[in-house]
């Protein structure tokens, strides 16, 4: 059997009792949620904390609220399907429901957080391998070596954000709510993920991510998440895209965000295809251009189940298909 | 390094019956109910959460033993396959496996099984995509899938008649 190492298990019931935990342990505690990312990763040894502080029984951070004049409110620990059938979320934020949906198998979704998922771990082709695999290999930053296998000559990690919901978020332009021991500090997603793919997010080891907070969807908002993937079944995404629009009375685009996960250590912002969408309303040429701009500026990192070459052709069909979404009941 | 951590004693509740048992802090539901329980239905299969044969439920819910801390099950109901059937009378899924020749190894089996009760315990009258996306996490490597699927619309069909009959 792939047994997990031996660490200390300390189920907490608040996120004052967990940040204290995480604080006097300093880097040799990590939280637990769902634990479908994080003992995966103990399993093959990437992780060998002394603690873990097992965050399920902070009952406050299961609600889930949404009222029209502040948004949606999601506790960390909403499990992904408990997001993806939520009427709310279905008819407000449908990009994220459709993320959540997407995630992994239905026992992944019902076990895995919200607050999880926008945590995951960063993960590469050289990285989420068995400890022998890793060994034979020579390690990399990321875990016991000291170079990026990725990129040789590079200084920070090059492994990928694979969230499917990390671009929706951003996307919704979402709050995020972090308790540490000194108190609660709020993050725009936009500055929540970390470019260097050693560390996935700006949460320090000793912070819970606590809330999301996602802004009343603005007048005539459209959003659509779309996802490649090897087997439809279930992966992990070669890529998603994630679009947000918002439009006036006489049908043109006011606001507009597309944003790209698994391209990069964070999700990446296309701000010229928003630009070309802004004013617009949305006829097909728009739509190409955008895509096209799509196309240009992503540059996945090279360290997925998939073609370099595969993968950035196809940002343009997928950023097409997920702009059609948005586009189709405005025209 | 820390002194290697003791076990904890605990109660668990499975399939309808509370056993007290020590087992290690940092032991999954997997190993408790194999190694310790001695309950092999559930199969060890990836061990990382890919292919499902682990499949137990635990709150009425569809979980993977494999990447759950037993420690986190306390005081809930776990159900494993052994207690899908209700006596002597196999689920009306086990049967439609059985008949219909779902499983050919079996490794996979209990984890189909487990999951399949879990969707028909919401709908008797799935679609053929809702069967398979029930079944998306499962892996099976002889049958093709196809008399599988079968057979959990033909476990429904038979319980919708039992309930109506
Ligand atoms: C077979 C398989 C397929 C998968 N497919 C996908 C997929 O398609 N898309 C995808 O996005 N993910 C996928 N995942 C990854 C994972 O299951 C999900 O991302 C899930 O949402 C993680 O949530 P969790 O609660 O289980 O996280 P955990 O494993 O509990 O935690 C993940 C990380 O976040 C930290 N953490 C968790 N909660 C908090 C919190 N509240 N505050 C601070 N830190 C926290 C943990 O310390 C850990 O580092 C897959 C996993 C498996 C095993």
């Amino acid at each position: 059997m792939l047994r997990l190492p031996a660490f200390e298990f300390r189920p907490v019931r608040s996120v004052e009792d967990a940040a204290a935990l995480l604080s006097e342990y300093g880097s040799d505690a990590l939280p637990v949620a769902g634990g479908t990312d994080l003992y995966a990763n103990m399993k093959l040894g990437l992780f060998t904390p002394r603690v873990v502080v097992g965050l399920r029984s902070i009952t406050e951070l299961r609600r889930m609220h949404f009222d029209p004049a502040h948004g949606l409110r999601l506790g960390a620990l909403c499990s992904l399907d408990s997001i993806a059938r939520d009427p709310a979320v279905l008819l407000h934020y449908p990009a994220l429901a459709t993320a959540a949906a997407m995630v992994g198998t239905p026992e992944i979704r019902s076990m895995g957080t919200i607050g999880g998922n926008l945590c995951l771990e960063t993960r590469c082709t050289y990285y989420n391998q068995s400890a022998d695999w890793r060994k034979a290999l020579g390690y990399c930053l990321k875990r016991d070596g000291d170079l990026c296998r990725v990129a040789l000559h590079s200084q920070i990690g090059k492994a990928i954000n694979a969230s499917d919901t990390a671009p929706v978020m951003q996307a919704y332009d979402a709050r995020i709510s972090l308790v540490g021991p000194h108190g609660a500090r709020v993050v725009a997603a936009r500055d929540f993920f970390s470019n260097d793919g050693a560390h996935a997010t700006v949460r320090q080891s000793d912070e819970i991510l606590a809330e999301i907070v996602l802004p009343p969807p603005p007048r005539g908002a459209r959003s659509s998440y779309r996802k490649l993937r090897l087997r439809n079944a279930f992966d992990f995404p070669l890529l998603g895209v994630a679009v947000a629009v918002a439009t006036n009375e006489a049908g043109a685009c006011t606001q507009a965000r597309v944003l790209l996960g698994a391209v990069g250590s964070a999700p990446i912002e296309v701000e010229g295809a928003g630009a070309l969408l802004l004013g617009s309303h949305f006829a097909a040429a728009t739509l190409a251009d955008a895509a096209e701009e799509v196309f240009r500026a992503g540059k996945p990192l090279e360290n997925a189940n998939a073609s370099l070459l595969y993968r950035k052709r196809m940002l343009r069909v997928l950023a097409q298909r997920a702009l059609e979404d948005v586009a189709a009941p405005l025209r | 390094m820390s002194a290697a951590p003791s076990k904890m004693l605990a109660t668990l509740n499975v399939n309808g019956r509370d056993v007290t048992l020590a087992f290690l802090p940092h032991a999954t539901l997997l190993e408790v109910l194999r190694e310790e329980l001695r309950l092999t239905g559930t199969k060890h299969g990836c061990e990382l959460g890919q292919c499902g044969a682990c499949t137990v439920l635990v709150d009425g819910a569809p979980v993977l033993s494999c990447l759950t801390l037993a420690a986190e099950t306390i005081d809930r109901p776990i159900t494993s396959v052994e207690g899908i059937a209700v006596a002597d009378a196999l689920h009306p899924v086990q049967r439609a496996f059985l008949d219909l020749g779902a499983a050919q190894c079996g490794y996979c089996t209990p984890g189909f099984i487990v999951a399949a009760v879990h969707l028909l315990e919401r709908t008797t009258s799935p679609s053929e995509a809702e069967i398979r996306e029930a079944l998306a996490g499962h892996l099976c490597r002889c049958t093709g899938y196809t008399k599988i699927v079968e057979a959990v619309a033909l476990a429904g069909q038979r319980m919708r008649a039992t309930a109506h009959g």
